[in-house]
């Protein structure tokens, strides 16, 4: 904290430097002197980071004899070990009633203070991990007895302890977090068996997707744990955020790495009303349906816990036999099961009784004849989710908010989920400050400004600029988490491309420009003359419509390569993009000077504002309506200005 | 021993527990006597109004067909004031949580009677409660069944509970320090069994110990993080079933509200 602060202050300086302020070099040496003297002056208190009292770790933390015992910092965030020897953690979501053994000791792993995983002692007794047995996520090794494992989300080391218990031969583990696998394999080794040592575990750290595309190897089964804590899932904080592990898109890519047989597992927090669940039934009926499968209903199973559900997809028809095994499993541990092929009412909702069989009658309406109408009726968003609109734990629909307002002593505001409707009231605040930033020196300064005609045309221009500049910038951000395999990966690396190559471009534009006019004096007489403005946009229309086209193809073909590949890839992708959209600004704000200099804090402050609105629209569009339209969208807002751009932005002062 | 074996309850043990019930009844009788003087009659009604009204709004499993007469009826007799701290006792008929100190919260008092209510017991049962806190859970199920057993895992709420409930003259109440997930088999089995304190699963433990056609009520979901309250049925062959009722959020240990 203390080094941004000072970076902060040094920044300042630099900009008064920067700025030809010389004249004032007192302003220049004060600036450089609180950006090193303010960190070290104020108490560290103020810079000491407090967590809520309402996120896991805390809570954990006010358990009698809970302690930290470290703490690992990383690129992806902030991972606490604590141990609770008093009230011990037992964190085995989705374990049966009937489960014969407890847990053994485990250690919690808090993420960023928030999501919980464990890591569990394992001494090589199998015989103590008979409980992994009694979660609905182990259904799968009765289906595919002795499977090869791939684990996508390894964390503290449940799915492989679990596959370890079940006698699979070989066992990939996916992490996207190195420093979660050093936890486990180096920090608390002893306590965790060495799992991650044993010759049968081979681990990776890699993202889910990229590892898959990667590797031409096949397996008999690919688990996807819980990989998120339920507190986060059941509030929704999740909704706003990109996911490409659960997309039709991802479950192709899975499926394709299946056996003859196979199984892909996934589990997932049950929810009521069923969201989570019966949006991965839609996504797998989906995915078979685009693979061509006659009979997609004939390949799936649905199984139910007290707070857990997993939904198998087989690389083939499931058999009777198969479902005998699964009705043997449920009975024994008291799950039902939701869905196999063939099922009737009778054999749903009956352990855990619901006051309707909700995920039976979910699932019928998604392998029956019209599941489109059943998912625009349903109150929460179940709709699969695809690469174009990655926005799985979005399962917000606004029609339903009166309803849970409604019923809010009846625990509908715990079926909010906050995130749409936190982002929908941050865009009121913007567009409504905005205005106000906009419109206020208008009111008091109109002489000021120089009296210029057609305000509008500045207004427009620069309003247009903000907007489709960050609609183009967050669509490439959601675009290439894909391919880099983290938001934070893909936030660094895309701004900087955008910074670096919009850069470069506002700096050739007055070069540009000078070349363009050139040529369109050379050209007299032979057509209309284009702008350096209009064809530095019509370059952004034309290479952000040939990126939609052809952008998808390209991940395809390079999400195997390392990061070391993909990142010169990346900002390769996004240069000329970048280059010619860092143009239409400056040449904007050139013209402005000519026409009506007073006006070009203005006209800056109108393109701040939109690009403050733009993040937020971006994000609701693109969940709305998908990426591309959200590039669509951007393109026409640079044609518009390209437009207005058409006749002078501002005219001269009025004499 | 066979002797001991075959030998029928004496008439004082099967008395027992009707004993107690008359006794308990007759300590909340005698503050009863004293309710024209009592200060906090009139909120503790208000109170129980609350929770009549609250109720309503709720599905018929989930309590939603009213609360018991007799449960309400203990609500509007047990003095809430007295299991909060003094600083606190102008909020103890308040519909909300409170906290107790050690981090801890008295539950909310709908919260309370709805899971008393849902437990379903009758005067001859035996009860657990994980997680006694102040000891009001406690206290409201004493004149509700024949044996209320209680563990707190935080030793001064645990001493400072079981010195308040027998002071009160809940005497069929037995306290004890303990990790409640592994219950309290010497004291079972039970007919209900009442957790308030969150729980990521159910713990095996506690469901061995209910009888069969016993009941639990238990929050289950994210230890951190929201829950769902469960009701957890065994029934008479001993087959488990499971109901999720509304949405809470308790957090670890004894605190709770919703």
């Amino acid at each position: 904290m203390i080094t941004y602060v000072a970076l902060g202050f040094f920044a300042a300086a630099l900009v008064v430097v920067q700025g030809r302020l010389f004249l004032w070099p007192l302003l220049s040496a004060a600036a450089m002197a609180l950006g090193l003297a303010v960190p070290t002056v104020l108490p560290d208190a103020w810079f000491a980071l407090r967590l809520s009292p309402y996120k896991g770790l805390s809570q954990a933390l006010e358990v009698s004899d809970a302690r930290v015992l470290h703490t690992r910092f990383g690129p992806l965030g902030q991972l606490t070990v604590v141990e609770s020897p008093t009230v011990p953690f037992r964190y085995v979501p989705g374990l049966s009633l009937n489960a014969p053994t407890l847990p053994p000791t485990q250690l919690g792993v808090f993420g960023d203070g928030g999501s919980m995983t464990a890591i569990t002692r394992f001494d090589g007794n199998r015989e103590q991990l008979v409980f992994l047995d009694y979660t609905t996520d182990a259904l799968a090794y009765h289906l595919r007895p002795s499977p090869f494992v791939l684990v996508l989300g390894a964390g503290g080391g449940r799915g492989v302890l679990q596959a370890l218990y079940h006698r699979a031969p070989r066992i990939d583990a996916v992490e996207l977090d190195a420093n979660m696998l050093r936890l486990v394999a180096r920090d608390h080794a002893d306590l965790a068996g060495r799992i991650y040592g044993r010759a049968e575990v081979k681990v990776h750290v890699a993202e889910a997707r990229a590892f898959v595309a990667a590797r031409p190897r096949r397996w008999d089964l690919i688990q996807i744990p819980l990989l998120d804590a339920f507190g986060a899932a059941a509030t929704g904080v999740h909704g706003l955020s990109e996911t490409y592990v659960y997309t039709v898109e991802a479950f192709d890519h899975y499926l394709r790495r299946l056996r003859p047989g196979g199984w892909l597992s996934i589990t997932r927090w049950l929810k009521l009303p069923p969201r989570d669940s019966l949006k991965l039934f839609a996504t797998a009926m989906e995915t078979l349906r685009r693979r061509g499968v006659i009979a997609p209903q004939q390949r799936i199973i649905l199984l139910r816990g007290l707070n857990t559900t997993t939904l198998l997809i087989k690389n083939g028809a499931v058999t009777a036999a198969e479902i005998a095994d699964a009705k043997t499993f449920a009975e024994a541990r008291a799950f039902d099961l939701g869905y196999f092929p063939g099922i009737g009412a009778d054999d749903a909702n009956r352990f855990n009784i619901l006051d309707a069989p909700y995920f039976f009658a979910g699932a019928q309406a998604l392998i029956g004849d019209d599941p489109a109408t059943f998912l625009a009726r349903y109150k929460f968003n179940i709709a699969p989710a695809t690469d174009e609109r990655p926005y799985f734990f979005d399962f917000f629909k606004w029609r339903t908010l009166p309803e849970l307002l409604a019923i809010r002593r009846a625990g509908g505001p715990g079926l909010l989920e906050l995130g749409s409707v936190i982002l929908a009231a941050t865009l009121v605040q913007a567009m409504a400050l905005g205005a106000v930033l906009i419109l206020a020196p208008l009111g008091f300064a109109r002489r000021g400004l120089g009296g210029a005609r057609r305000l509008w045309r500045v207004a427009a221009y620069f309003l247009a600029l903000g907007l489709a500049f960050l609609f183009i910038e967050i669509a490439f951000i959601q675009k290439f988490i894909l391919f880099l395999g983290h938001p934070l990966y893909a936030v660094a690396v895309v701004l900087t491309a955008f910074l670096l190559f919009a850069g470069l471009g506002s700096g050739a534009s007055a070069r540009f420009d000078g070349r363009v006019k050139a040529w369109s004096a050379a050209r007299a007489g032979h057509g209309r003359r284009l702008s350096a403005i209009q064809l530095a946009i019509a370059a952004i229309i034309a290479v952000s419509l040939i990126y939609l086209l052809i952008l998808a193809d390209i991940f395809d073909a390079f999400l195997h390569l390392a990061d070391v590949f993909k990142i010169p890839l990346s900002l390769g992708l996004i240069a000329p993009l970048a280059f010619f959209m860092g143009m239409p600004f400056p040449l904007g704000l050139s013209r402005v000077w000519s026409g009506a200099p007073a006006l070009v804090p203005w006209a800056w402050g109108v393109n701040g504002c939109a690009s403050v609105v733009s993040a937020m629209l971006a994000t609701l569009v693109a969940m709305q309506w998908g990426f591309s339209v959200v590039v669509l969208v951007a393109g026409a807002l640079y044609a518009a200005a390209a437009a207005v751009s058409l006749r002078p932005l501002a005219a001269a002062p009025e004499k | 021993m066979s002797q001991d074996r075959d030998r029928k309850p004496s008439i004082r043990w099967r008395l027992a527990p009707v004993v107690r019930f008359v006794a308990v009844f007759a300590c909340l009788a005698a503050e009863s006597a004293l309710a024209q003087t009592d200060r906090w009659a009139e909120p503790r009604a208000a109170m129980v109004r609350t929770i009549e009204a609250h109720a309503m709004s709720l599905p018929p499993a989930a309590g939603g067909d009213g609360i018991a007469p007799a449960v309400l009826d203990v609500m509007a007799r047990v003095p809430r004031h007295r299991f909060v701290p003094a600083r606190a006792e102008r909020l103890a008929y308040a519909d909300r949580p409170l906290s107790i100190g050690y981090g801890q919260t008295i539950s909310q008092p709908f919260i309370v009677a709805l899971m008393t209510h849902l437990l379903g017991i009758g005067p001859a049962a035996t009860v657990l409660e994980i997680g006694t806190g102040s000891g009001y859970q406690a206290a409201v199920l004493s004149p509700l069944a024949a044996k209320v057993c209680t563990i707190e895992i935080i030793p001064g709420l645990a001493e400072s509970a079981a010195a308040r409930l027998q002071n009160l003259g809940f005497e069929n109440v037995q306290a004890r320090i303990g990790d409640g997930y592994f219950g309290w088999p010497e004291c079972g089995p039970f007919d209900g069994i009442v957790v308030t304190a969150a729980a990521g699963h159910v713990p095996p433990p506690l469901v061995e110990q209910l009888k069969p056609g016993g009941r639990m009520v238990i929050p289950v979901g994210g230890v951190f993080g929201p829950q769902f309250l469960t009701l957890v049925e065994k029934s008479g062959d001993g087959r488990v079933t499971t109901r999720q009722l509304l949405p809470v959020r308790f957090v670890p240990l004894t605190r709770g509200q919703i």
